[in-house]
């Protein structure tokens, strides 16, 4: 049983950490331009790819640092000729650009590098085992995963609160006219936010690749997720992202261990099953069997009862 | 806007409603009585097997669009997860129909899209409830949430859903009416047609009563409708229900066609079709979606055959359509509106002619880029087939640096001619305005 | 997409020299109908590339009662009701032979699609190879005079690898973990069944379904395998669960041994490589290419050589072969005639051995193998993508050994 729960937790800790370090570049974007990038996974995604062909040909290492830098050059562009030229047409066509985007960037992947996984390996630097609980070895690369989140988490805290590119660009979300007025070039720093933004995932995806799949629907798999994380978190609050990636990442992972299914809970309490029929399914089904639809469930619950999220600062 | 949106038919309307008797009658069913015989007389023109599956599907996905365009494009709400209610219409009325045979109800098959529709409704004021308590994003994200909720549930319900394989059924085995067992896909077709045209006619219906012009207030500016005396969030949720009751009418008409109903009608790839399909035929306008519906059907079940990226095209259809022509390809078309009403006719003609002579240069950009694309294609997935391809009938070597190079020709060479044309077609513009301003009553 | 166009060409030049005064040269042609784009396209892929190569090798080796074979891609998209759609376009471009393998569900809905198109257009049948879909339910509460499967059902399938676990005594606690779907829950309850009247003395520790292509992270179940104690894992998963499961398991250092039905599809062999996990992870199949039967080999190496890919699926050479036979001995190819040939017909398999076309539900029986996956010795040329590593035959499991029953009634036509 303790086996179980420290098991589970250092697996949920690393999780949501990965999935924050996704979340992060995502919130970013979101508290400053006001834009739902749909397309954030997809960069992802990219930073994955492109980290797997850099590291074929330089290894990991440089990788590491040049793929975020290529996928956020990508991005900034995006901005620059794409949303920006957008962003006249109102939001709903700024979302429906990025939901294009998002589209056409997993196509470009799949006709670039085919649709079947690639093999992108965790470097031999770190390929061993760091320490081993309750006869589980923890990879080294997990630890690493680890580390790079929280070092990430505090920069963009350092960088957003302490330094002057941070508070303008945190007032230019607010007052842009008169940030502009003030001289400063307000479509630069958002473009400059946006490159940013994306390079964040890239990192997420350079390195979760070798710990995951590296193939063409990477983002689809875990881009409803981030939504939820940012919505629940609160649409614009970093540390927001932060707490919901956490308990995500834990909630679904202890989940996944829990084979309590409503039968046991009320038919314990004497309550008799039902004969047939949709509720004879949701009185056999397990948590474990629910465990991926759960953080849906807290997205809709959060949005009717906390529309701002756990510690969101504007309603939306 | 909302004038010139509203399409041709509303200018006779509105003179019809100062002229009583039956000219105005006729002048309000024209177009729709032009429509019936336009279905009518479809099959009798396109009579391959396919072409009338085609039809068919194209008659589904028209009443779906314009159901979210309901949503979108009178009331401002962006649904990403309006497949739930197309889905669960689906899902009753394969239930229905089972039961029916089973128990061997009276009920005929004509009368199965109203359980569809009801189940629509149902779902819709349930999850309306819940979704419309908000709008813009949060509204997104609400809609988006619910969509994978449901979708996720559809394995666990599988008394319901079916589980992987869904529910199927026989259109046969219900009640024959006229003779008619709905085997044959050309019946289905009428059927499928007749409730198209019965729900064009409605949904058009509402959009021209106070209640429709109220949606549209709230889509532009809520806190004036609430000055006004209407609560925007009742207006939201009402319109969110009815398009729920034609979402869940498009999917029973689906599951008739297919006899097959599973989990992925409510998943997010058909929410996504809808909005792309609603999207690219222009939400400003009420034929917008039927364009898109059309289009996207065709698209859809045709270009699968001739390339594997059509997924790709697709994906750069829509971002070119919302960064180039965000009001759609209707809103294209009904840019030249004035100049129809103005009876501008020869400097239309003139228009038409410089658009043909800009789109030459537009044809060879494109044929470049596809070559592009599809060579590209080639090597990095298919490589190991040989290098050879076939675009548009013409077999291309991929691998030789000729191709490539008539690739980048036929792009650069066509983005520049076709660059030229622009301030021809800018002037051309303006021309044919200035001639049907000194013309007629041009605003 | 290119045999789209040859297919075309061809048609096109059939119907002009049709056309001429002499003896026309028409092609039979098959619907392939899966997925060519999108997440599942690099699985439809390999298939469609293993009919083309089959087509041509019939059409060198005399083509089929006459007439060549020629393969018609469709995508289905992955999609059961755009599979519909596809059929139905095959059918209006006048064929009449659809196969199809990947999703039991698509084939689910293509099987009762040609049933009700068969009854409502006599004349006009229409045949469904099944070369793939394992859910045991078309041939057994679904089934149908129209359809035939080649390969070995779920049930089949476990039938043979609790007759190969009966011989291991080592094995004492199992944990199953599947698929949440309807395949995945067959595997789970035919396994239980069937250790249960074969090694009632093997204790099943865990019984897991975990949502079909959605987990990314298996490291939660791999610690609840590893808590339970289990020594080893039964599971039908495919595609990335699979991949992703032995990761998972290979970073948390679990030691067990892995008795599944697909960890030799795209992707497997890559991670039981990178996990290190040597002749611990068994696969039951119809067919090894190491296997020493010499024919089978000779065609495997002309194949790699050619595609570039190994043959995943033996049973469609078995059902093209058969196709041929049926339709040469029937000196046709009208449906109901190859039908009728096809019901209990008996063959030579693809890897030797007896194999037979059951009339009962036309489900088709044949030997089937268990296999290791790891360092090869120096008479097995056969590795899988590019690992130097390959699969060993540890064990066969004769036709008579595979038999299970079936609930079909079969409408067949008079």
């Amino acid at each position: 049983m303790l086996e179980l729960v420290t098991i589970s937790t250092l697996n949920g800790v690393l999780y949501g950490m990965l999935l924050f370090l996704m979340a992060s570049g995502l919130t970013l974007i979101f508290s400053m331009m006001g834009v739902l990038n749909f397309a954030h996974a997809s960069f992802y995604m990219l930073g994955a790819f492109f980290g797997f062909q850099i590291s074929q040909i330089v290894g990991f290492w440089p990788a590491f640092f040049i793929a975020p830098v290529l996928v956020g050059g990508i991005g900034a562009l995006v901005e620059r000729y794409g949303l920006r030229h957008v962003h006249r047409h109102g939001p709903v066509a700024e979302l429906l650009f990025t939901f294009g985007l998002a589209f056409v960037i997993e196509e470009v992947v799949q006709m670039i590098w085919g649709k079947a996984p690639v093999d992108y390996r965790v470097p031999a630097l770190l390929d061993f085992s760091a320490f081993t609980a309750f006869s589980t070895n923890y990879p080294a690369y997990k630890m690493f995963e680890l580390l790079t989140a929280i070092a990430i988490f505090a920069v963009l805290l350092a960088v957003l609160t302490r330094t002057r590119v941070g508070l303008i660009i945190q007032a230019s979300l607010t007052h842009s006219h008169m940030v502009a007025m003030l001289g400063h070039n307000v479509p630069r720093v958002f473009m400059l936010v946006f490159g940013v933004g994306t390079g964040l995932a890239a990192v997420a995806g350079v390195i979760a690749g070798p710990a995951l799949v590296t193939q063409s629907n990477m983002a689809g798999l875990l881009g409803p997720i981030l939504f939820v994380i940012v919505v629940v978190g609160g649409l614009g609050s970093l540390a927001g992202a932060f707490l919901a990636s956490l308990l995500i990442g834990l909630v679904q992972t202890f989940a996944v261990s829990i084979n309590l299914s409503v039968a046991d809970v009320l038919g314990g309490i004497g309550v008799a099953p039902p004969a047939g029929g949709p509720l004879f399914d949701l009185w056999n089904v397990t948590v474990a069997q629910i465990a991926p639809i759960i953080p849906y469930l807290l997205l809709v619950l959060i949005l009717i009862f906390r529309p701002t999220g756990l510690m969101g600062t504007r309603e939306h | 806007m909302s004038d010139v949106a509203s399409g041709v038919a509303n200018v006779p309307a509105r003179e019809a409603l100062s002229q009583p008797g039956a000219a105005a009658v006729v002048r309000l069913a024209a177009p729709w009585l032009a429509l019936a015989v336009a279905f009518a007389i479809l099959p009798a023109i396109f009579t391959s097997g396919s072409a009338l599956t085609m039809l068919s599907l194209m008659g589904i996905m028209i009443v779906f669009a314009l159901s979210y365009n309901m949503l979108l494009g009178e009331t401002g709400l962006l649904s990403f997860g309006h497949a739930v209610y197309y889905g669960l219409g689906g899902f009753l009325a394969v239930h229905a129909m089972n039961t029916i045979i089973h128990d061997r109800l009276p009920i005929p098959l004509p009368l199965i899209p109203l359980v569809g529709g009801f189940s629509g409704l149902l779902f819709g004021i349930i999850f309306g409830s819940v979704s419309t308590r908000r709008a813009g994003t949060a509204f997104a994200m609400i809609s988006l949430g619910l969509g994978e909720l449901v979708a996720s549930s559809s394995l666990i319900l599988r008394g319901f859903f079916g589980g992987e394989e869904g529910v199927s059924t026989n259109r046969t085995k219900l009640l024959h009416v006229f003779g008619l067992n709905f085997g044959p896909q050309i019946q289905v077709y009428y059927l499928i047609a007749g409730w198209c045209l019965l729900c064009m006619i409605a949904m058009y219906a509402l959009t021209r009563t106070p209640f429709g012009r109220m949606c549209n207030a709230v889509r532009e500016n809520p806190e004036r409708a609430q000055f006004v005396g209407y609560n925007p969030r009742m207006v939201r949720f009402i319109a969110f229900s009815l398009a729920g009751l034609f979402a869940g009418i498009a999917g029973a008409l689906a599951a008739v066609n297919f006899e097959l109903v599973n989990s992925s009608e409510v998943g997010a790839g058909q929410s996504g079709l809808v909005l792309l399909a609603a999207y690219i035929g222009g939400i400003g306008s009420f034929i917008g979606p039927v364009i898109g519906a059309v289009l996207v059907t065709w698209l859809e079940v045709m270009l699968s055959d001739v390339t594997d990226v059509w997924q790709l095209y697709f994906g750069l259809l829509f971002i070119g359509m919302v960064m180039f022509a965000p009001n759609g390809i209707a809103g294209l078309i009904m840019m030249h509106a004035p100049l129809w009403q103005a009876r501008a006719y020869r400097p239309m003609l003139r228009l038409a002619l410089v658009y043909l002579v800009a789109l030459a240069p537009a044809l060879v950009l494109l044929a470049g880029l596809i070559l592009f694309t599809e060579m590209t294609y080639h090597l990095s997935v298919k490589a190991t087939e040989g290098t050879t391809i076939s675009v548009f009938h013409i077999a291309v070597d991929a691998a030789s640096a000729k191709s490539w190079a008539a690739a980048a020709i036929l792009i650069a060479g066509g983005f520049w001619l076709f660059r030229m044309t622009w301030p021809v077609v800018g002037a051309a513009w303006h021309e044919a305005f200035a001639q049907a301003r000194g013309a007629g009553s041009v605003k | 997409m290119i045999s789209r166009f040859s297919t075309m060409f061809c048609a096109l030049a059939a119907t002009v020299v049709a056309a001429l005064p002499a003896t026309a040269q028409d092609s039979v042609k098959i619907a392939y109908v899966d997925p060519l784009s999108g997440g599942g396209a690099s699985i439809g892929e390999v298939g469609l590339k293993t009919f083309q190569y089959l087509a041509d090798w019939t059409n060198a080796h005399g083509g089929i009662a006459g007439h060549k074979l020629e393969i018609a891609a469709y995508d289905n998209k992955l999609n059961a009701q755009e599979t519909l759609v596809q059929v139905q376009k095959a059918i209006d471009s006048g064929i009449r032979y659809i196969t199809q393998g990947n999703g039991s569900a698509f084939a689910a809905a293509i099987e009762d699609f040609v049933a009700k198109y068969n009854d409502r257009n006599p004349g006009k049948e229409v045949l469904f190879f099944n070369y793939a879909a394992v859910d045991p339910v078309l041939t057994n509460d679904k089934c149908s005079y129209w359809h035939f499967r080649w390969d070995a059902n779920s049930d089949i399938k476990m039938t043979a690898l609790t007759n190969y676990m009966k011989t291991r005594p080592n094995i004492k606690k199992v944990y199953l973990i599947n698929q949440d779907y309807s395949f995945g829950q067959s595997v789970r309850t035919e396994a239980r069944k069937m250790l249960n009247a074969k090694r009632p003395d093997i204790e099943i520790v865990g019984d897991e379904l975990h949502p079909l292509l959605k987990v990314t992270d298996f490291s939660p179940y791999i610690a609840k395998i590893k808590a339970s104690g289990a020594d080893s894992v039964i599971t039908g998963n495919w595609g990335q669960d699979i991949a992703l499961l032995i990761k998972a398991a290979a970073d948390a250092g679990l030691q067990a041994d892995w008795y599944t039905y697909y960890a030799g599809g795209t992707g497997g062999p890559t991670a039981i490589k990178q996990a290190n996990l040597t002749d611990r992870v068994f696969s039951i199949a119809e067919g090894v290419p190491n296997d020493p039967y010499q024919p089978a080999r000779e065609f495997e190496k002309a194949f790699r050589d050619k595609v570039g890919v190994a043959l995943f699926y033996p049973r469609a050479v078995n059902e093209i072969r058969m196709f041929v036979k049926a339709a040469d001995e029937a000196k046709s190819v009208d449906p109901i005639k190859v039908a009728a040939k096809l019901d209990g017909m008996k063959v030579t398999v693809y890897n030797g051995g007896d194999g037979f076309m059951r009339s009962d539900d036309h489900q088709f029986f044949q030997p089937m193998y268990i296999s290791s996956f790891g360092p090869l010795t120096k008479d097995q040329p056969f590795a899988e993508e590019n690992t130097g590593w390959g699969w060993t035959e540890r064990g066969k499991i004769d036709t008579p050994d595979t038999m299970v029953s079936t609930t079909c009634k079969m409408n067949r036509p008079s």
